[in-house]
């Protein structure tokens, strides 16, 4: 039901960007989806890649402050207003979405999301038979 | 317990009796300093009208600018055929300065070094590491000839090469390391990088820590992070050194030495005495000195007398940590402010590493302080960070009266301090 996401502090944007995809890049980490906001006061940088455990540990090295963290990602069918209905659900229950962000991968819509309420968020997604994937999952889509 | 027990455990009476003696002998050694005839001359002054150490303001007050218009030799107060050793100050703000030493003079200070370790329980056998830089700068021979005094095995490592001084405390089984705290910090963060636990994998159990200001929360934070006792030290180039004050295992004030100085805090403005206990510079008189004694010397040292009498038995005054140099002060839209007062409130976030930078800027007549501080660990939790920054500015606004902008930058994101730390940046073009 969640995936691993790697979240990295950007003090100065680009310069740290090119660091990060760098090492990605030396150690061989594919990135499946990231996102940064152009937020004045921190700068975060949230990845989801290839084996999650390795690329913090590939950052950490590299002198990067990172962290990983456990986010929700559900597959919708490739149509229009899938994504629409999925976070429909959540709102009805009153779940509050901190952040989202969505991608195609193999034929599938992927909503990654962070919400105020991690229990009832699995709960919700469970009784309303919400098609989630895990890290393998996931991996096995690429 | 004391290395010169009779000394150190002079009562006040006795000691402002030695004192007054070594005063007066200090005043017939400074007749021989022709910087000192020529100043004594101008305020009309003999040795002979001081009567009382409360007649010691009657001498006018020594300054840094003394030092240099005399340079390199002209208070010296023996034939240079005496001197054995000087010590020269970089002279990055201007004229270089010297201090002069007899063979009498070295001695006395190792024998000031040698009593201040001992007091924080260091003996032969110990290990002691040096990471001061050696040379012209006082801390590195300043350190050396007190430890081995004492009969330590001395590591002269000097500064730097961060790597190379942890592989000297595992090899050599350091036990009391003398670093800045800046750099202790360093050290720590290169040991986490090694895996090296200094706990479990060295003998390191004492540390000294001073040259720079630093809060007794930096203190604690660098005691819990190499598993060290800390001991604040006192020192300046122009006393020698290292060795002048120095904290007992009370950990609550340096003692200074006063059979070696004669101690008057002043309003730096009005150079009248303040009241007991309240903050003003340091003025030191040096009166176990033959080369190059000084009187009244104003150091730039803001500190305080701190009252009442220390559990430790020892009756020399205890100075509270250094609050800045009276020219370390910012001063911002009119407010004086010290780096110490915004490093004390940034030490008290357990979310905070130990490096900040203030940067002053302005814009159209307004200034504005901006204060980095580095995360000790991010965690993706936008609010919390958001939270976490309000508080700061809240707690630092409480501090100083102005509200400075406060950004959380990663570690390892501010430049790294190896020498002394550089806390504050002033940007501020002069508006005219």
């Amino acid at each position: 039901m969640t995936v691993h996401q790697i979240s990295v502090f950007v003090e100065n944007k680009s310069g740290t960007l090119l660091r990060v995809l760098d090492l990605f890049k030396e150690a061989g980490i594919q990135l499946i989806a990231s996102t940064i906001s152009d937020t004045v006061e921190y700068g975060i940088y949230r990845i989801i890649c290839s084996e999650p455990s390795r690329a913090l540990e590939v950052l950490k090295q590299g002198g990067i402050s990172a962290s990983v963290s456990e986010v929700f990602a559900i597959t919708l069918d490739n149509r229009p207003g899938r994504a629409a209905d999925a976070v429909r659900v959540l709102a009805e229950e009153g779940i509050g979405i901190s952040y989202l962000y969505s991608f195609l991968l193999a034929g599938k819509g992927i909503l990654v999301f962070r919400t105020d309420d991690a229990g009832r968020t699995k709960e919700v997604i469970r009784a309303k038979g919400l098609a989630s994937v895990d890290d393998d999952a996931l991996v096995a889509l690429v | 317990m004391y290395l010169h027990e009779e000394l150190e455990t002079l009562t006040r009476t006795e000691i402002e009796a030695l004192q007054f003696e070594r005063l007066l002998r200090t005043l017939r050694r400074c007749m021989k300093s022709p910087f000192y005839q020529k100043r004594f001359a101008e305020s009309r002054l003999r040795p002979e009208d001081i009567h009382s150490l409360d007649d010691l303001r009657k001498i006018p007050f020594t300054t840094k600018q003394d030092l240099r218009d005399n340079y390199p030799f002209g208070l010296a107060a023996v034939p240079m055929s005496e001197v054995v050793r000087l010590h020269s100050s970089s002279g990055t703000t201007g004229t270089p300065t010297v201090i002069l030493h007899t063979q009498k003079d070295l001695d006395e200070w190792a024998n000031a070094v040698a009593r201040c370790l001992y007091m924080v329980g260091l003996r032969r056998g110990d290990v002691f590491q040096n990471s001061s830089g050696y040379g012209m700068f006082t801390g590195g021979l300043g350190f050396q000839y007190g430890a081995e005094r004492l009969g330590m095995l001395t590591v002269p490592a000097a500064a730097g090469n961060t790597k190379r001084q942890i592989k000297f405390i595992t090899d050599f089984g350091t036990t009391a390391l003398h670093a800045i705290p800046s750099y202790a910090s360093r050290l720590h963060e290169v040991m986490e990088e090694m895996g090296i636990d200094p706990a479990r994998d060295t003998k390191l159990r004492t540390l000294i820590i001073g040259a720079e200001p630093h809060s007794e929360e930096q203190r604690r934070k660098i005691e819990k992070m190499l598993g060290v006792k800390a001991y604040n030290s006192f020192g300046m180039s122009e006393m020698c050194g290292p060795g002048v004050a120095f904290e007992c295992r009370e950990q609550n004030g340096m003692h200074i030495w006063e059979d070696y100085y004669i101690v008057e805090i002043v309003d730096p403005v009005t150079l009248e005495p303040v009241p007991e206990g309240e903050v003003g510079e340091l003025v030191l008189t040096t009166i176990n000195r033959e080369a190059m004694p000084l009187l009244r010397y104003r150091t730039r040292d803001l500190t305080r007398i701190l009252p009442g009498d220390c559990p430790c038995g020892r009756h020399h005054k205890r100075l509270d940590r250094m609050k800045g140099r009276s020219d370390d002060m910012m001063i911002l839209k009119g407010v004086n402010i010290f780096p110490i007062q915004i490093e004390t409130v940034l030490m008290q976030f357990e979310e905070l590493g130990t490096n900040y930078l203030i940067t002053l800027t302005n814009e159209e007549a307004n200034d504005l302080m901006t204060v980095e501080v580095e995360l000790k660990e991010f965690s993706d939790d936008y609010p919390r960070l958001q939270a976490l920054t309000r508080e700061i500015t809240r707690q630092l606004k409480d501090e100083i009266l102005l509200t400075p902008m406060v950004r959380l930058v990663p570690k390892g994101a501010l430049p790294q301090q190896e020498g002394k730390a550089v806390r504050v940046r002033d940007l501020r073009k002069t508006l005219i």
